[in-house]
């Protein structure tokens, strides 16, 4: 175990609420010990001075220069027009529960 | 494949006999479907098959071969899919419960190019659930077996794609690879596995895990196969707004020109500690075969190197934990029953549905992502994956291509690190860095340990250049 823990089992349990994820008590401990494994090696990236880095979110980012990213010729924004889409009865086939034009789903709104 | 020569094994020498009448694409689909049935109970490469579709398929090229038409390239060579690439109709797992029984209502844009240059599909092939693995002991279906070795995995995500290959239960498959679950299984393997430079090959149909990650790439026993594949899935798609326009060359053109001249480097921090012995040793004899063939062989070095798989699991599971927000019971693929609120059955479906790697790196990605811990984590990982993409954008001012193990070991044997999340994190140590750089890639085998198993060398290429690393792949392949 490593000596300053990262993720208490406070965080533990608020992380799954924010991700939908409803965990054993089991589980609970079990990913609250991974988590902590995990962010202890990811702790090294604290070695490198990255103050003056702007951060990468994808590649295209290095491939173009900005002055040509920002040119009409590059934009990769398609034109708007319509277009046909999936078909309504196709798509509502892979639905648990349908009345075959909404997706039903359990109570929302309690009355 | 006793009714068949050697060479008809390929994706031209099938094309070319099925041209000539010398076999029909019925009846190489049905040596193949006999393999998977001899083999794959073994194995557990594929997740479902579907002989009448694959010989409705064929029927088409044999229509198209009695009528005397010219034949498209992949015409009847037969074909497994990863099963987290849609094709209509067909189940499409991603390796997970939350997806079993679902129909996708669309085909993956690489997967329709396949159909349409003439491919036959066998099945759809086992992984690591939604991609998430090095050993394809995350799939909800149960681990692939390695050809080579049944008590190895095959590794991971695209293990059944690679042992698919490796088996002869297919001729070509196709992967995906995110931090390199292409090139690491076919290393595992021992056949070729491409990682095509990002934004080559178009994502429209890839069930996302970390989408400025994710890229589909071929898997073959040659370098020569898996190009023609790669030339027949590469392009630009306006279903994919990170598809590039550049134009697709033909990567079989410069195959044979051999590596007299090129300017190949050798990064000192792949060879450092935690490689096997018998790994470097091949790796670097076939290094001294490429130097005596004509190359040039440069050390380089790549200094944030260490700092990849950390930057790798920061930025891969903040981007799976929105990617996979998506899986909650409502559109497609499972619903828990008997939920009474619509929060409870988010929770209770997704808690059915997932396995334990997939809930640990959404809980990872949720972390890092939250509030407090977002510079911390998530900025900063950013701003190394920047570090570590322009550590090569400045190696290949230098070096025309980079050469590297795939893996720092071969096959380790199943169940050997499923208890330990960092120890099968660090069996990516030598792929996760071209995943975050873009670059491409491809593995290709290059020897095999005393104990018989496969070991694969890493050529990395300049982004778009996968003419280059090819021409070296198969300089490696024929010395």
């Amino acid at each position: 175990m490593p000596e300053t823990e990262r993720v208490s089992p406070t965080d533990i349990r608020r992380v799954a609420e924010l991700a939908n994820l409803e965990l054993t008590t089991e589980e609970e401990s079990r990913m609250r010990r991974d988590l902590n494994a995990i962010l202890d090696y990811v702790a090294q990236l604290g070695e490198l001075d990255t103050a003056q880095v702007e951060p990468m979110a994808q590649v295209s980012e290095v491939l173009v220069a900005p002055e040509e990213a920002a040119s009409e010729k590059l934009s990769v924004l398609r034109d708007d027009v319509p277009r046909p889409c999936l078909d309504r009865e196709r798509v509502m086939a892979a639905a648990p529960e349908t009345d075959g034009v909404f997706f039903k789903v359990p109570k929302v709104i309690e009355r | 494949m006793s009714t068949m020569t050697a060479a008809a094994g390929s994706v031209e020498g099938i094309r070319s006999a099925i041209a000539k009448g010398e076999t029909t694409a019925a009846a190489v689909t049905e040596i193949y479907q006999a393999r998977i049935a001899g083999e794959d109970p073994r194995i557990h490469a594929f997740l479902s098959v579907d002989r009448e579709y694959a010989l409705a398929q064929a029927a088409r090229i044999d229509d198209m071969a009695a009528k005397g038409e010219s034949l498209p390239k992949l015409a009847g060579v037969p074909f497994g899919i990863k099963d987290v690439l849609t094709l209509e109709g067909f189940a499409a797992t991603a390796g997970s419960k939350i997806l079993e029984g679902y129909r996708p209502p669309y085909t993956a844009t690489a997967v329709r190019k396949l159909a349409d240059a003439g491919a036959v599909f066998l099945g759809k092939l086992n992984c690591d659930e939604f991609a998430m693995g090095s050993s394809n002991e995350n799939s909800a279906y149960g681990p692939v077996h390695n050809p080579h070795d049944l008590e190895r995995v095959p590794g991971g995500s695209s293990g059944g794609s690679a042992a698919a290959v490796a088996a002869g239960m297919a001729v070509a498959t196709l992967g995906t690879d995110t931090g390199g679950s292409i090139r690491q299984p076919a290393s595992f393997c021992g056949v070729v596995g491409v990682l095509p430079t990002y934004g080559r090959v178009s994502r429209y149909g890839l069930i996302a895990f970390a989408s400025s990650l994710d890229r589909i790439g071929p898997f073959a026993a040659t370098i020569r196969d898996a190009a023609t594949v790669l030339g027949v899935i590469a392009g630009h798609d306006v279903m994919d707004a990170t598809s590039s326009p550049l134009p697709v060359p033909d990567y079989t053109a410069d195959l044979d020109r051999g590596v007299k001249g090129m300017k190949l480097g050798v990064p000192a921090e792949y060879f450092a500690e935690g490689l096997d012995q018998e790994v470097r040793a091949a790796i670097e004899a076939g290094i001294e075969r490429l130097r005596a063939a004509g190359a040039e062989i440069r050390p380089i070095s790549l200094p944030h190197t260490r700092y990849a798989i950390p930057t790798y699991y920061v930025i891969a599971t903040a981007e799976a934990s929105s990617n996979l927000a998506r899986f909650d019971g409502v559109r497609y693929g499972l619903r828990a029953p008997q939920s009474d609120t619509l929060a409870g059955m988010y929770r209770r479906t997704r808690d059915l549905g997932f396995g334990a790697e997939v809930k640990r790196r959404i809980l990872l990605g949720t972390y890092v992502l939250s509030h407090g811990y977002y510079d911390a984590y998530y900025r900063k990982a950013q701003q190394v994956r920047r570090l570590l993409t322009e550590d090569f954008l400045g190696a290949f001012r230098e070096v025309d291509a980079i050469l590297t193990p795939t893996a720092p070991t071969p096959a380790f044997k199943i169940g050997e690190k499923s208890d330990d999340p960092v120890a099968m994190y660090l069996a990516d140590i030598y792929t996760v860095t071209a995943s975050l750089a873009g670059i491409c890639g491809v593995s290709v085998p290059c020897g095999k340990s005393r104990g018989g198993l496969p070991i694969g060398m890493q050529i990395l290429g300049r982004h778009f250049d996968e003419a280059a690393i090819f021409r070296v792949g198969q300089a490696v392949e024929s010395l």
